[in-house]
C-alpha cells in the first residue's frame, strides 16, 4: 500500500513540476475561486470512499477543480448542481467509467476502502464489480430478464451451477423490489419492460454482482413520477446494505433519499453537508441560488 | 415532326407555362383587393406546367407504342391480298423484310415489289400517324395548360395538388422497379418451361452428369447432352463454400477490430482502404487466381505430394473470399458502431471486460444486420462468374474435393450462351433453366436468413 501510495505522489510531484510554469496563472484563479472553497466538513469518520483533491481533465477543459469528499457507509450521498457542473464526470471517477473516455486525465486520489483505485496495479475489472453503476437512461441488454440479471454473476464465475445463479436471480429481483412483476416471465427480453421496470432490472443487474457501493446517474430522469417514486423507495431500502452516490437534479429527490447532500459548481465542490441543514439552511451564496431556483 | 423533337417542343411548352403560370399567381397575389394566396408563386407555376406536359407525353407514349402494331397489320393485310395465304412463319419473315426495307437496311437488288410497295406504304402511314400524333399532343398540351391557367385563384390549393403529383411520381417509380423484377423472373421462368418440355425436370434437377452438347443434324456424333444440374450446383456451393470461410471470419473480425478497438484515425485510413478492395475489378481478380494464387497452390500442394489442378476450386474461391472482405467488414462495422453506448457503458459498468462485452452484448445486438451482411456476401459469391471462369475451370466434375477443377451454375450460364446460338435447342435454353434454379437457391437462402434473424433478432430500441 504504502509503496503504491509513493507512486501516487510521485505521478503528483511530477505533473506539479511540469506544470511549474502554469502554476502562477493556476494560482490566480485559485484565488478568484476563493469564494468557491468548500464549505461544509466533507469528511465523515468511517469513510467507505475517500476522494482528495481529485482534478478531471478532458484534454486541455480542466473539469473537476481539486474536489476532495468522503462517501461513509451505509448512506446515500446525492449530488447536485447546474448542468455540466461536473458531478456526473465526478461520479463516472469513482469506478473509473472515465477510463472508456480517450482524452480524460484524471488525478488526486481516489480509495475504496483504503485501496487506491487509480494505482497502477489496480484491476478496473473487480473494481467496477465493487462500485457498481445505474445510468441514466435505462440500458438493459437486448436479452431476457434472467439473462440481464445473470450477466454479471456469469462473467464474474460467482456461480458455479445453474441452482446459485437461479437463486442470485430471484434475490437481485427481489431487492430491486421487480420480482414480483417478473416472476412469471423471465424468459421475455428485458426492453420488453415499462421504463421504471427497465431501470430497477438496471439496478437489480448491479446488485446481482455484489457491489458495496452502487453509483446512481441520475436514475430518475427518464422516468414518470410514479415510477421515480418506486425507485425512490428502493433507494432507501438499498441504503441499508449498500454505499449509494446519486446524482441527480431533481432537489426534492435529493431531499428525499439522501442523507448528505453535495452541491458541484462549475466543476467545484462548493458546499457540503447533512442534507436537512443544505436544504433549510444553506451557507454559500451559490447554494442558497441554486437550490431556491435562483438560477441552475 | 419526329417524336424526339415533338418531346422537346413539349417540354419547352411546359417551361413557358410554368413561368406565365408563376407569373399570374404572382401577380393575383399583389392585387390588393384579392384574399391571401393560398400557396407561394411557384407552386402555382409547377402546376400549370405540369398540366401542361404530361397529358401530353402520355398522348405521345401511348401513340408510340400503339401505332407500330396497327401500321404493321394494316400493311401485311395488303401484302396477304397480293400474295394469297402465307404460313405464319413465312408471314414473320416478310414482316422482318418490311421493317428493313423501312429503316433502309436492305440493299439487295431483287426486292420483291409487292414487299417494296408494302414498306412505301408503311412510311408514308408512319409520317402522317406522327404528324397527327404532334398535332393532337400539342393541342392537348396548350389546352390542358391553359385549363390550368385560367384556373389560378387565390383559392386553388396548388401545393398540396402539386406533392400529389409528387407522390404519384415517386409510386410509379417504385412501382416500375418490381415491375422489372417480376419481367425478368416471367421471361426466365418461360424460356425455363420451354427447356422442360424437352429435358424432364427430375433429369435435370436430379441428374448426376453435366454435358450440354446436342446434336444440331441427326447424324453428328458425339452428343447425347444431359442436363443434370447437380454437379454444376456442387461447384457453386463448393467455390462459395470456401468464399465464405475466408470472408466471414477475416471480415468480421476486421470489423469487430475497426469499430471496437482501432482509434479514430487508424479506422479513417484503414476502412476506405478495405473497401477499395469492393471496388478492384472482378475480371482482375480473376488473372490474379489464375495466374498468382492457382500455380501457387498447384506448387504447394505438389511439395506435399498431392495431385493438384492448376485450375482448381481451392484457388478460385480464396480469391473470391477475399474480393467479399469489405462486403463483411464494412456493412458489420457500420452494424456494430449502430449499437448504443449506453449498452456498453453497462456491460463495462458490471465490470465486463472488453472482449466480453463484444462477445455477450455487442455481437448479439448486433447479430441481424451482421447476418445481413453476410447474406449479401453469400449472394455475391454465389453470382461471381469472372474469378471461376478465369480460375475454376469449365469441367463440370462432380467433386467436393477443393484442389479439382469445377464449374459454377454461372459459369455454365455464360459457356452456353457464348457464340452463335439457336434459341430453341436444350443446350440454349438450359442456361434459364440455370439462371432460374439460381434465383430459387438465392432466394431460399434469404428467407431463411430472415427467419433466423428475426427468430434471434434483440431488440434494443
Amino acid at each position: 500500500m504504502a509503496t503504491a501510495m509513493d507512486t501516487v505522489l510521485d505521478m503528483r510531484d511530477a505533473i506539479a513540476e511540469k506544470e511549474e510554469g502554469e502554476a502562477a496563472a493556476a494560482k490566480v484563479r485559485k484565488v478568484d475561486r476563493d469564494q468557491r472553497q468548500t464549505v461544509g466538513v466533507p469528511f465523515v469518520d468511517e469513510p467507505r470512499m475517500t476522494c482528495r483533491e481529485v482534478n478531471v481533465y478532458y484534454g486541455e477543459k480542466h473539469a473537476i477543480h481539486d474536489v476532495s469528499i468522503d462517501v461513509g457507509k451505509n448512506e446515500v450521498l446525492a449530488m447536485i448542481g447546474p448542468s455540466g457542473c461536473g458531478k456526473s464526470t465526478f461520479l463516472r471517477c469513482l469506478n473509473r467509467m472515465n477510463d472508456t473516455v480517450a482524452t480524460c486525465r484524471v488525478t488526486g486520489q481516489i480509495l475504496l476502502d483504503s485501496l487506491d483505485i487509480y494505482d497502477k496495479k489496480v484491476d478496473v475489472v473487480p473494481l467496477r464489480a465493487q462500485v457498481g453503476m445505474v445510468f441514466q437512461k435505462p440500458n438493459p441488454f437486448p436479452k431476457s430478464i434472467f439473462e440481464n440479471v445473470a450477466y454479471g454473476p456469469k462473467i464474474h464465475g460467482l456461480v458455479s451451477n445453474k441452482t446459485e445463479l437461479t437463486d442470485i436471480v430471484e434475490d437481485s429481483l427481489k431487492k430491486a423490489g421487480l420480482w414480483d412483476e417478473v416472476s412469471d416471465r423471465l424468459e421475455q427480453p428485458g426492453t420488453g419492460l415499462s421504463g421504471g421496470q427497465q431501470q430497477r432490472l438496471c439496478i437489480a443487474r448491479a446488485i446481482a454482482v455484489r457491489p458495496e457501493v452502487i453509483l446512481m446517474d441520475e436514475p430518475c430522469s427518464a422516468l414518470d413520477p410514479i415510477a421515480t417514486a418506486t425507485v425512490e423507495d428502493l433507494i432507501t431500502e438499498l441504503k441499508t446494505q449498500y454505499t449509494i452516490v446519486i446524482v441527480t437534479h431533481n432537489m426534492q429527490q435529493a431531499a428525499r433519499v439522501s442523507q448528505r447532500t453535495a452541491y458541484f459548481h462549475l466543476g467545484d465542490l462548493v458546499e457540503v453537508g447533512p442534507t436537512d441543514r443544505i436544504f433549510t439552511n444553506p451557507r454559500h451564496q451559490l447554494t442558497e441560488d441554486y437550490i431556491t431556483g435562483r438560477f441552475g | 415532326m419526329s417524336p424526339s423533337m415533338l418531346v422537346t417542343v413539349v417540354l419547352a411548352l411546359s417551361t413557358l407555362a410554368f413561368w406565365q403560370g408563376k407569373r399570374r399567381a404572382f401577380a393575383l397575389s399583389r392585387q390588393a383587393s384579392t384574399t391571401r394566396m393560398h400557396s407561394r408563386p411557384g407552386y402555382y407555376g409547377m402546376l400549370t406546367a405540369l398540366w401542361c406536359a404530361v397529358p401530353a407525353l402520355v398522348i405521345v407514349v401511348a401513340w408510340q407504342s400503339a401505332s407500330d402494331p396497327i401500321l404493321t397489320r394494316i400493311v401485311m393485310d395488303g401484302v396477304r391480298e397480293a400474295k394469297g395465304a402465307l404460313s405464319p412463319d413465312q408471314l414473320n419473315l416478310m414482316i422482318n423484310d418490311v421493317r428493313n426495307l423501312v429503316s433502309g437496311s436492305i440493299y439487295s437488288q431483287n426486292v420483291d415489289p409487292v414487299l417494296q410497295l408494302a414498306a412505301k406504304r408503311y412510311q408514308s402511314m408512319m409520317h402522317i400517324g406522327n404528324m397527327a400524333m404532334a398535332v393532337l399532343a400539342l393541342s392537348t398540351a396548350l389546352g390542358t395548360a391553359y385549363y390550368a391557367y385560367s384556373r389560378i385563384k387565390p383559392t386553388l390549393r396548388a401545393r398540396n395538388h402539386v406533392e400529389m403529383a409528387v407522390e404519384i411520381l415517386l409510386t410509379l417509380c417504385s412501382t416500375i422497379a418490381i415491375f422489372i423484377t417480376v419481367g425478368i423472373v416471367l421471361s426466365v421462368l418461360f424460356e425455363s418451361i420451354r427447356f422442360f418440355q424437352q429435358v424432364p425436370l427430375t433429369d435435370f434437377l436430379f441428374g448426376l452428369k453435366w454435358s450440354p452438347q446436342m446434336a444440331i443434324r441427326a447424324d453428328q456424333a458425339g452428343s447425347s447432352g444431359s442436363f443434370g444440374a447437380i454437379p454444376v450446383l456442387t461447384g457453386t456451393f463448393l467455390i462459395s463454400g470456401i468464399a465464405m470461410a475466408i470472408a466471414v471470419p477475416f471480415g468480421l473480425m476486421s470489423a469487430i477490430y475497426l469499430s471496437e478497438y482501432a482509434g479514430p484515425k487508424f479506422r479513417a485510413t484503414v476502412k476506405p482502404l478495405l473497401e477499395i478492395l469492393a471496388g478492384v475489378p472482378t475480371v482482375v481478380y480473376g488473372f490474379f487466381a489464375a495466374l498468382v494464387v492457382a500455380p501457387l497452390i498447384r506448387d504447394i500442394g505438389l511439395s506435399f505430394g498431392l495431385s493438384v489442378s492448376s485450375e482448381s476450386a481451392l484457388a478460385a474461391g480464396l480469391v473470391m473470399g477475399i474480393m467479399i472482405i469489405p462486403f463483411v467488414s464494412s456493412l458489420s462495422d457500420d452494424v456494430i458502431n449502430a449499437v448504443p453506448q449506453s449498452l456498453r457503458d453497462g456491460s463495462y459498468g458490471l465490470g465486463a471486460t472488453k472482449s466480453e462485452t463484444i462477445k455477450l452484448v455487442i455481437l448479439p445486438a448486433a447479430l441481424p444486420g451482421i447476418v445481413g451482411s453476410i447474406l449479401l456476401a453469400v449472394s455475391r459469391a454465389i453470382g461471381e462468374t469472372m474469378i471461376v471462369v478465369m480460375a475454376a475451370g469449365l469441367a463440370a466434375n462432380m467433386t467436393v474435393n477443393p484442389l479439382q477443377a469445377v464449374t459454377t451454375v454461372t459459369v455454365q450460364i455464360v459457356t452456353l450462351l457464348v457464340g452463335d446460338q439457336e434459341f430453341d435447342s436444350p443446350k440454349t435454353l438450359a442456361a434459364f433453366a440455370l439462371g432460374l434454379l439460381l434465383f430459387i437457391v438465392t432466394l431460399v437462402l434469404n428467407v431463411i436468413a430472415l427467419y433466423v434473424v428475426r427468430k434471434y433478432r434483440e431488440e434494443y430500441e
